[in-house]
């Protein structure tokens, strides 16, 4: 690194810096792959199936511009810690895949481990906490239940008082739990992805899909109609929208999610703190500012506005937690559109169409996902067999009444 | 503040409401389970006027709202026997 920096500075000044990520080129008529959506879901997998399998006839189409989605909203939160096999395997294989991230793609994800701690404020939370954390020890996932003198040492400025609605009684305790840079995620896997011969097409937004059969035979953009091979939906809070556009229905609503950061301040929180009694979240960034978050908004919204009552209801909780943070001004409020499922659980895989994938339903804990749902989605379009890890979230699991049920862990949009 | 109006109660602040879920038809008893399950599970979702269940939930009053989801405009509130009594017909 040191020397590619040296490198960049002597460079001549009198020409523009490269570019890294080429202009959005023009539309070829066909593609072996066409991926709709350029969060980092779809630019992951595009990059899997260029890298892994050799499949680098591959168009990347967005309505706006590269992870500029949930990717670009979310609070970097990354864990393993859920609740049921399926999603602590699932999540534990993408915590694998974030510790060597920044070496795979020579681009630094700023993967940090930040002790990740979810309070427990009643004896009924405190259950499922020890239920978790042996779930996650038998899976192999490092993750146990702590008391609140330990909370204490690991975040001192926890107020341990039991003079409030909800004392802390203990917590899961998550050493690997912690944050990577959300937008450099997305960058790394584009960039790379377009070294290999990977289009991406910004400003191009899917307006429908061509069915022939049991077939999609084209896309319908705003710049034109492309013919593809293989088409794998990534939209997130539009999954529903695309979905349409294939003839599918989803057990998705589309619900905001809402979050903020205060003004920058010295280093004061170490670690990861999230408390589901009181439905909210904080750590801080390596700028400095406290990163926090809530539930999602209590009614489905197709919008990105934001709004006081999120900030009232959010400020009221976390000041129970940090009494400090009264001093602290906030800084920048934001929202996001999240594909909201009922079990807590992705859709992933197959559909009734042959050559049409879909990952979606990645609600409010999607952005921890993103290397394996790239991984696994790229082997799922290559050699059109759905991976056994996957295999969970197929999305005809609610018609079978075989639904995940990650609810308990995944309710505070972390 | 955003507003709604309930059909019993007037205009009142969205935080004393509850949604209740999208207005879909009913399966009738005996019906196949896969037909339970898409009434459960699987939602119209798109960014358009949809009809919901809404609460005011002070009183428990159940009504329906007609509302955008791309914009958030309420652009009818009624009450549910408007629409029960719809349903009930053959
Ligand atoms: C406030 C907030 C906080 C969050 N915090 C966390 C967290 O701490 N940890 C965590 O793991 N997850 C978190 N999440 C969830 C996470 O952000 C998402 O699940 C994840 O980013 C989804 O990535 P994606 O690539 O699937 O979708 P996106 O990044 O949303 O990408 C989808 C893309 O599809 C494009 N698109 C939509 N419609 C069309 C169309 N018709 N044609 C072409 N393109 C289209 C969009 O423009 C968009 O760029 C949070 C989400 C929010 C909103």
């Amino acid at each position: 690194m040191p020397l590619a920096l040296l490198k960049a500075g002597f460079r001549d000044r009198s020409k523009p810096p490269p570019r890294e990520l080429p202009a959005t080129p023009e539309l070829k008529k066909s593609y072996d792959v066409v991926i709709i959506g350029a969060g980092g879901h779809g630019l992951a997998a595009a990059y899997n199936l260029a890298k892994t399998w050799g499949i680098k006839s591959v168009a990347v189409l967005d309505k706006g511009y590269i992870g500029g989605g949930n990717t670009a909203r979310n609070t970097a939160i990354v864990r393993a810690n859920y609740l049921t096999p399926e999603g602590v395997a699932f999540y534990k294989e993408s915590m694998g895949l974030f510790e060597t991230l920044s070496q795979e793609l020579d681009f630094n994800v700023m993967y940090t481990r930040k002790n990740h701690l979810t309070l427990g404020h009643t004896d009924a939370a405190m259950r499922t906490m020890r239920w978790r954390a042996e779930v996650n020890k038998h899976l192999g996932v490092a993750s146990e239940v702590i008391d609140a003198k330990q909370v204490a040492e690991i975040e001192p400025r926890l107020n341990m008082s039991d003079a409030v609605r909800y004392p802390i009684l203990g917590a899961l305790y998550h050493p690997v739990g912690g944050t990577a840079r959300h937008d450099a995620v997305a960058w790394g896997y584009a960039i790379r992805a377009a070294q290999m011969g990977v289009e991406i097409h910004q400003l191009t937004e899917v307006t429908g899909l061509e069915v022939t059969g049991d077939k999609v035979t084209a896309v319908h953009t705003n710049r034109g109609t492309v013919q593809a091979g293989r088409v794998l939906q990534a939209v997130a809070g539009a999954s529903s929208h695309v979905a349409k556009m294939a003839g599918l229905r989803l057990a998705i609503r589309t619900i905001p999610l809402q979050a903020c950061v205060s003004q920058p301040v010295k280093p004061i929180i170490n670690a990861v703190v999230v408390s589901g009694s009181l439905h909210c979240y904080i750590w801080q960034s390596q700028r400095g500012e406290l990163v926090m978050g809530g539930a999602v908004d209590p009614y489905p919204l197709w919008s990105t506005r934001s709004s006081l009552e999120f900030k009232e209801g959010l400020m009221g909780h976390m000041l129970e937690l940090f009494p400090f943070l009264s001093e602290v001004r906030m800084m920048r409020q934001w929202a996001g559109m999240s594909d909201m499922t009922p079990d807590f659980a992705p859709i992933m895989g197959k559909t009734h169409l042959a050559n049409y994938y879909i990952d979606a339903g990645w609600g409010t804990y999607g952005f921890k996902a993103t290397p394996v749902s790239g991984k696994r989605m790229a082997e799922c379009v290559a050699t059109d067999t759905t991976p056994d890890i996957i295999k969970p979230f197929r999305h005809d699991r609610f018609t079978r009444f075989e639904q995940v049920g990650e609810a308990g862990a995944a309710s505070v949009g972390s | 503040m955003k507003i709604m109006t309930c059909p019993l109660n007037g205009p009142r602040n969205i935080s004393e409401f509850s949604y209740g879920g999208e207005v879909r038809a009913r399966p009738r008893p005996g019906a196949d389970p896969a037909v339970v399950a898409d009434y459960l599970f699987h939602k119209t979702n798109q960014p358009d006027v949809v009809r919901e269940w809404w609460c005011h939930v002070p009183t428990s009053y159940w009504f329906i709202a007609e509302r955008h989801l791309a914009t958030d405009q309420i652009l009818r509130t009624y009450p549910a026997a408007e629409y029960l009594d719809q349903e009930a017909q053959p």
